[in-house]
């Protein structure tokens, strides 16, 4: 019995100090051969939020820093951490301050389940990429929401909700990341900026009458917005109102003058 | 001289005959993820082989002091992985000194040597094959030379594949694993080919 132990804690301990004696050695090359970290990137990845969104369009927190530290990024690229980032990237690298423009993502539809209906029941994988490849997905209208939330799936910042069958954007949560743009198989969220008064709340590229028919809050190209607009801020191009945020000035006139509601004035609020 | 003639045919058979990836299949993981191009191919096979080498240097000596005195030979598979690991890392932090190109280059793959069966496997076929340290030095030399043969055809083959037309279904991974498969092929008619030469 003594005998076994003993083998066992030889067996041990020969592998315990070949170990050590390779950390020692590990410790002895880092300690000569080791280079250190450049201190600026260290510095630069401390300002950045570390959220790893990608929206400056590097992989992550850690690569924008390093594309900071041998200058080949811009510092304003940073959309979550807006101004204050950008700030604090410029003074650290020692450039002209120029902030983002602040946007944040906005869902063109309102077609709740109060406005429109289905023309199916769609029972398959509850995602938005597999459900529009069926038919174009179970809503009566084409190019509405269907509300099975891959945009909130992939939200980094929690910001979006479904709510009656569409999908809601809090703007005051919303980073401006621009993630969920690209996961809308309808391609009905866009980004806006942060200070528009008025938004086009439809998608629907459907003449009027078409439009009309699936949803109660469609736009139905009526351009009577096209002509009030005192700025010519707002075009209607294949039966959609769309907005020029460069001319609108949020004077409201087009939202008193849309016949379906489907312009409306929404204050999006700083952010928290 | 027949030291010497045990060596060369050490050498050789390890370097064509029993090529750590064409015929053995060890270290296939590299073997296809960095024989895009041929730089990056052929540092990682020199890598590959210094690994090789100093593993070979460091276990042949733990072995036979060590494990063989203590009757712990059981033990071989740990301790062995625990050298071989070390010495990725010292590689790596030297690499990184001294050509961080590279470094950067081979990427995720170097500290993938730690788990390269083709390194473990020189280590052990040194010991189980009874070679003395001189022997064993040469074997792992081989085998290093051999890793790097492999990895610099594959990747000049690559190359061609990309410039090439491949058929939808074969693109990607297959064509290349197919490719392997061929080279591979013509390697197996290299056996026999050393003890004839010195027959």
């Amino acid at each position: 019995m003594t005998e076994i132990l003993i083998h066992i804690l030889i067996a041990f301990a020969v592998v315990v100090s070949i170990g050590i004696l390779m950390g020692i050695l590990l410790a002895l090359v880092s300690r000569f051969f080791g280079i250190e970290e450049d201190p600026k990137r260290k510095q630069i990845r401390a300002c950045l939020p570390g959220i790893n969104c990608g929206a400056c369009g590097y992989k992550g927190c850690d690569d924008y820093a390093a594309a900071l530290a041998d200058g080949s990024a811009q510092p304003n690229l940073c959309v979550p951490g807006a101004e204050d980032t950008a700030n604090a990237l410029c003074a650290l690298l020692g450039v002209e301050a120029e902030a983002p423009e602040a946007s944040v993502a906005f869902v063109h539809c309102n077609g709740n389940c109060e406005a429109t209906s289905q023309k199916a029941i769609y029972d398959g994988i509850s995602t938005c990429k597999a459900a529009s490849m069926l038919y174009g997905g179970p809503e009566a209208c084409r190019f509405g929401c269907m509300g099975f939330g891959d945009c909130a799936a992939a939200c980094p910042n929690n910001a979006i909700c479904i709510k009656d069958g569409i999908a809601h954007i809090d703007p005051s949560r919303c980073i401006g990341c621009k993630i969920c743009v690209g996961q809308c198989p309808k391609s009905i969220i866009s980004m806006v900026p942060r200070e528009s008064k008025a938004v086009v709340m439809c998608n629907s590229k459907d003449k009027g009458a078409d439009a009309r028919k699936v949803c109660k809050n469609a736009c139905i190209g009526c351009r009577k917005c096209e002509k009030t607009c005192p700025n010519g801020a707002i075009t209607v191009q294949n039966n959609l109102a769309r907005i020029d945020y460069e001319k609108c000035t949020g004077c409201g006139a087009c939202v008193s003058a849309c016949p379906t509601g489907c312009l409306k004035s929404v204050p999006f609020s700083d952010r928290s | 001289m027949d030291t010497l003639k045990t060596l060369v045919v050490i050498l050789l058979s390890s370097v064509l005959v029993n090529n750590y990836v064409l015929s053995r299949f060890l270290g296939i993981c590299p073997f296809l993820g960095v024989s895009k191009k041929l730089g990056q191919a052929a540092g990682m096979g020199v890598s590959v082989t210094a690994v090789m080498l100093l593993a070979s240097a460091i276990t042949w000596p733990i072995q036979r002091l060590i494990l063989d005195q203590l009757h712990l030979e059981y033990m071989q598979t740990i301790v062995f992985i625990l050298v071989i690991a070390a010495l990725v890392q010292m590689l790596e932090i030297i690499l990184k000194k001294f050509s961080p190109a590279l470094h950067k280059a081979l990427g995720v793959y170097l500290p993938l040597i730690t788990t390269n069966c083709a390194v473990l496997g020189v280590a052990i076929n040194n010991i189980t094959d009874g070679y003395t340290f001189v022997e064993s030095m040469v074997s792992s030399l081989g085998c290093g030379l051999g890793f790097l043969l492999a990895m610099v055809l594959f990747s000049g083959l690559r190359s061609r594949i990309d410039e090439s037309e491949v058929p939808a279904p074969f693109r990607g991974l297959a064509v290349t694993l197919i490719a392997a498969s061929f080279i591979s092929l013509a390697f197996m008619g290299l056996s026999g080919i050393v003890d004839s030469l010195f027959a």
